[in-house]
């Protein structure tokens, strides 16, 4: 007869200790975890080799786990040779084309508003060369790391390489083209459960 | 303030003093400090939240002019 009343007493017992002791139980176990990071690399353009780059080596300086799955274009960015990548103002009205050399007046002109991208870049050969070789020549100018040091640095930082088979297969690439650094070939299968584990995912 | 290994990150941008300060504390042991001068101005906020997020002390930031000088003691 006294059960529900006991069981009351036992509920409401629980809940206030509960209450007492959980938060910093949750702190505790949320401190002791690795925080991890999982990112789609779509992109093989020089600037978009950056995001992917710049993000997961800083977050393995950070202690964090991290793996990026190359996929489509991303996969340019596994190649042995990456020294060769490109960047195209052309259709990007949003990237600044600005000369690395000169007068202060002449650095700050931003000559994608002049040169109207689609109408005259495209017709002009070696277009996209230029721009491509300003922006390296702004990287460096800036002290910000090249692509291929960056990339280096990620894989001694621990981070995971993986590259996406269909796509491999898809664009006629074959393993060989990659860096051995890519330990693991694999499908959406296997990188959907990874993201789901990771505190952030992100796609670039 | 005395220290017992220095890493010159000035020109560098992000996030290369982080990358860098990670690597040289790496060949530390336990207890030693860091010296590291820098020039980014992003890298002020950037230490203290590697220092946070790695366990590492961040004793002192001082800017001096346009140069940034950071201790940490390496956990």
């Amino acid at each position: 007869m006294n059960m529900p009343t006991d069981q009351a007493a036992l509920d409401a017992l629980i809940r206030q200790r509960l209450d007492e002791i959980l938060p910093q139980k949750l702190e505790e176990l949320k401190a002791a975890k690795t925080p991890s990071m999982t990112i789609i690399a779509t992109k093989g353009t020089l600037d978009w080799a950056y995001p992917p780059f710049i993000l997961a080596s800083t977050a393995a300086a950070l202690g964090w786990n991290v793996s990026i799955f190359f996929t489509f274009y991303g996969l340019n960015l596994l190649k042995k040779d990456i020294s060769d990548l490109k960047v195209s103002p052309l259709g990007n009205p949003g990237m600044p084309m600005k000369m690395p050399f000169g007068p202060g007046w002449f650095k700050s002109i931003d000559w994608n508003k002049f040169l109207m991208p689609n109408l005259i870049q495209s017709n002009l050969p070696g277009f996209e060369s230029v721009a491509t070789m300003l922006m390296k020549q702004t990287i460096k100018n800036n002290g910000v790391a090249d692509i291929p040091e960056l990339r280096s640095l990620s894989i001694e930082a621990g981070v995971n390489m993986i590259g996406c088979q269909m796509t491999v297969d898809l664009f006629g690439f074959t393993r060989d083209d990659f860096i051995p650094e890519v330990k693991e070939y694999c499908g959406a299968a296997t990188f959907l459960p990874m993201a789901q584990q990771a505190d952030v995912s992100l796609y670039m | 303030m005395n220290f017992d290994k220095e890493l010159d990150a000035k020109g560098l941008n992000c996030p290369l003093p982080i990358l860098r300060a990670k690597k040289a504390l790496a060949e530390m042991t336990s207890g030693q400090v860091l010296r590291i001068m820098a020039t980014d101005p992003g890298s002020v906020k950037d230490f203290a939240a590697f220092a946070k997020q790695t366990g590492n002390e961040l004793l002192s930031t001082a800017e001096k002019g346009k140069e940034y000088e950071f201790f940490i003691k390496r956990k």
